[in-house]
């Protein structure tokens, strides 16, 4: 049987650099994230190059990709949101694409790595964390103390809000990266049994029939969990952003 | 003649049941008002979490992470503080508590702390 976790091997391309004897290499991990770059890149350039009132197709995919996020934003934080806009749709698209990219075969899914996805949790919390004290200063750890709890349990509470809080870059990285590694590897077992089974003579062909429809639902369903993925990491990003904007009103 | 006299009631009640009526939808929509009021937030949160699917995926992952931030947390105060296992005991019970405070979030049944 095939190995089911050998898609997910980090290669070295070429070797970048030496930082304190560790080896900075190009990996396949870092040409895909390129490419997810420049893809996505080139696809806003290209697309907004004519700005055509009326909009062509790839137009209007541009467009209704801003609309997207910008909607998802307006929804959570209110107007004020709108200046995490670059970073936000950053963040969408390049999960998104990356997701994307990692469905089709012989491709590297970039994150279905925990290091990727833990980078980007980390940078929506630090974000979050640096903006509340620069905006609100102590007012921000507010968000720890809720209103109206008797005064000798609070200490309790705010362990655990506290807690709550440190909880969430984990929560909100584990989700994506293990949706992507599980999705991937459940893939790439039922297509492993279609070739086993094929080679048990007439019977086994007949019978290869089942997990082959198998992949083809799990491949519709890799596809929505690879957008509703990316969906769930932009609106959770809206929502801590908003504690950041908003901190205990 | 009975037509006449029916219709002729009838407009003569009608200010009276429109005045009913009003006042009925007056008392109504105040009490509509004052129920809503609390979970104005709550509607504003549910909107932006257009899909249920999106929710229900994020609830498998937001207990299992305060347990391991607790976890976390607890093994390194015992390796800082060498007080062995409470610091672990402590932590994970306040991290699982603070799991299921982030799931009843979610699931929209505790209040959000921004309120």
């Amino acid at each position: 049987m095939a190995d089911p976790v050998h898609q997910f091997e980090i290669v070295k391309l070429f070797p970048v650099t030496k930082i304190g004897g560790q080896e900075i290499a190009f990996t396949n991990s870092a040409a895909f994230m390129v490419f997810a770059v420049v893809g996505i890149t080139a696809f806003l350039l290209m697309s907004t190059a004519r700005r055509a009132v009326v909009p062509g197709r790839m137009q209007s995919l541009a467009e209704l990709s801003y609309e997207f996020v910008a909607s998802t934003i307006g929804s959570t934080t209110g107007k004020e949101g709108m200046r995490f806009f670059p970073f936000v749709f950053s963040l969408f698209m390049f999960i998104l694409v990356a997701n994307l990219v990692g469905l089709v075969p012989y491709t590297f899914t970039v994150t279905s790595h925990i290091i990727i996805t833990i980078a980007l949790a980390m940078s929506v919390f630090l974000t979050v964390v640096v903006y509340g004290v620069w905006k609100h200063g102590l007012h921000f750890f507010g968000l720890f103390v809720p209103k109206g709890i008797p005064i000798f349990i609070l200490p309790l509470i705010v362990f655990i809000e506290v807690l709550s809080f440190i909880s969430r870059p984990i929560s909100h990285s584990v989700r994506l990266f293990a949706n992507m590694l599980a999705g991937h590897i459940t893939l790439k077992v039922f297509a492993s049994f279609i070739t086993l089974l094929g080679g048990l003579g007439a019977v086994g062909i007949a019978s290869a029939v089942l997990p082959l429809a198998m992949v083809i639902g799990l491949t519709a369903l890799e596809l929505l969990v690879a957008f509703l993925q990316a969906y769930v990491f932009t609106i959770l990003t809206c929502i801590y952003l908003n504690d950041a904007l908003h901190p205990g009103h | 003649m009975a037509d006449g006299t029916r219709d002729k009631e009838d407009r003569s009640n009608k200010p009276d049941d429109e005045a009913a009526l009003s006042a009925r939808l007056q008392s109504l929509g105040d009490r509509l008002a004052s129920v809503s009021r609390p979970t104005e937030n709550d509607a504003r949160f549910r909107k932006a979490d257009t899909t249920g699917m999106a929710r229900g995926l994020r609830l498998s992952t937001e207990l299992v992470a305060g347990v391991i931030v607790g976890a976390m947390i607890g093994w390194l105060i015992d390796r800082w503080l060498g007080i062995s296992p409470w610091g672990m005991i402590v932590f994970l019970m306040l991290g699982f508590a603070a799991g299921v405070l982030n799931v009843m979030r979610v699931a929209g049944v505790a209040p959000d702390r921004t309120k």
